[in-house]
């Protein structure tokens, strides 16, 4: 066997010819299968993949995808970004976030907005930062508005830690964590309720690729034991993302409904079992969190344990937070498109009114989003 | 926001909380406050997430990945070409039925 270079892991799995080499595999295992079948990618690093490659072009016409909700700037809730919007107006607060929420409209505006009228907005590429900032303003709060999945919830966990252990005083958080296996279940539930109204039926998962990173493949084990769906894990790259299809295709073929892993190179079903232990020590979850597009979805969010609450921006600042739930704009159909009952193309102002500079919706507001991913790659679909 | 990169670890510092990474020439540092102790070695491949190392790349799975592509290139490759054969086999302006139709 050749020695694994850093090159190998960007170009083969980026390869041309093998990413056709699956198109005519998937082909001739589609002949086969009995009816057409749907594949919800839940992560909207699949759906940049999918968009990016033309993916879709490249498969037969019996071999459909629907785009999930899988992008945790896109299913915040717009009351959620006010709070962020608000916390950024206090005096002597300093927020700090990843840059993915820069743009992200609430009713206010964005927090790009807010820093134009002069509040005191960062964004860094890595929670740590806030130490710095932090020592750096000693006379000032930082409050970390922490958004992601469970790829991301792990380090806003080793940021607790050190504010803790380091007996830091002015870093409090603001915690948006959601997780991926409840809100699953939910859209599986959803079409079981209003079964009429979806015309979509969610056969298989492409699972998350760095969700399970963190968490194992372990979170999906119920998928297709008690949901008859069969879950692949797949890597990010095109060639990963037609190796899952390939293997959810032959599942269908073969008659199997099983959790596979396509993504041997970095998942496994523990997953990464410190991070796992960080988010378990400081965080629990949150009854209900309010998906934009979807709703109230039950257990899928976190929120900082009860003992840790003198960190905790949501409870320290509640008088001045908004707590009214604020719907999208009603010609927005993002929640259809997230549950998989529309294409971005099927919404009147997407492309005119709704755009990646002037976002109107959820799903065009990250680069992730299903409509912005469709903007960008030019309706390929 | 999920997204991460390939990174070869190029150096650990003393109290192995933090390392450098190679990405492609780019050199950065990363956090290992997520890995256990001892759990990375300067060499390794990892996989970095917002300023963390969140786990290592299994290079023996990542070889096996690209083995197994390269063979089903091989066996497609193998495929065309016997098709290809087939085709001028069957190819009627071809051969002496050909060369006699052509010399009349």
């Amino acid at each position: 066997m050749e020695e694994l270079q850093l090159k190998n892991l960007y170009d083969n799995f980026r390869d041309g010819d093998t990413i056709k080499a699956f198109a005519k595999i998937i082909a001739e295992d589609a002949k086969k299968l009995q009816k057409p079948i749907n594949i919800m990618e839940v992560c909207g690093g699949h759906t940049h993949t999918i968009m990016k490659f033309g993916l879709p072009q490249l498969l037969p016409k019996n071999v459909n995808f629907i785009h999930g909700p899988g992008c945790p700037v896109c299913i915040m809730p717009k009351e959620r970004i006010d709070h962020a919007y608000v916390l950024s107006m206090q005096e002597n607060v300093i927020l700090v976030t990843l840059g993915d929420m820069i743009k992200v409209p609430g009713s206010n505006g964005s927090l790009q907005d807010a820093r134009a009228k002069g509040a005191d907005v960062r964004f860094v590429y890595s929670p740590m930062e806030c130490i710095k900032i932090a020592q750096d303003n000693s006379d000032k709060t930082v409050i970390f508005f922490a958004i992601g999945f469970e790829t991301t919830t792990p380090m806003t966990a080793v940021l607790v830690e050190q504010v803790i252990k380091s007996k830091i005083s002015n870093i409090l958080f603001h915690i948006n964590h959601v997780t991926v296996p409840e809100v699953m279940v939910e859209l599986i539930d959803s079409r079981d309720v209003h079964v009429d109204s979806y015309n979509n039926e969610i056969d298989a998962f492409l699972g998350p690729s760095h969700v399970s990173v963190i968490a194992g493949s372990k979170i999906y084990d119920k998928f297709p034991k008690d949901y008859g769906r069969p879950v692949v894990v797949t890597g990010f790259e095109p060639v990963d993302a037609m190796e899952g299809i390939s293997m959810i295709v032959k599942q269908f073929v073969e008659k199997r409904c099983e959790l596979e892993v396509q993504y041997k190179r970095v998942v496994n079903h523990d997953g990464n079992l410190k991070a796992q232990d960080l988010i378990n020590t400081y965080f629990e979850k949150m009854s209900l969190f309010r998906w934009r597009g979807l709703g109230n979805v039950p257990d899928s969010g976190l929120k900082l344990k009860d003992e840790y609450e003198k960190y905790d921006a949501e409870k320290i600042y509640k008088s001045v937070l908004p707590i009214a739930e604020i719907e999208d704009h009603k010609l927005c159909i993002c929640g259809d498109i997230l549950r998989g009952m529309a294409k971005p193309q099927e919404c009147t102002i997407f492309g005119t009114a709704c755009k990646p500079t002037t976002p109107i919706g959820s799903c065009m507001v990250s680069s992730e989003g299903a409509c912005a991913a469709y903007y960008k790659y030019g309706n390929l679909i | 926001m999920c997204l991460s990169i390939p990174s070869k670890v190029v150096k650990i510092s003393d109290d192995e909380t933090m390392c450098t990474v190679d990405t492609m020439g780019v050199q950065r540092d990363a956090n290992l406050m997520m890995m256990e102790d001892g759990d990375v070695s300067i060499g390794d491949y990892v996989l970095l997430h917002i300023g963390f190392v969140m786990n290592k790349i299994d290079e023996g799975e990542a070889m096996s990945s690209i083995d197994t592509y390269k063979e089903i290139l091989e066996h497609m490759n193998e495929e065309d070409r016997k098709q290809a054969i087939l085709e001028d086999d069957e190819c009627e302006a071809r051969g002496e039925k050909y060369a006699e139709e052509i010399n009349t």
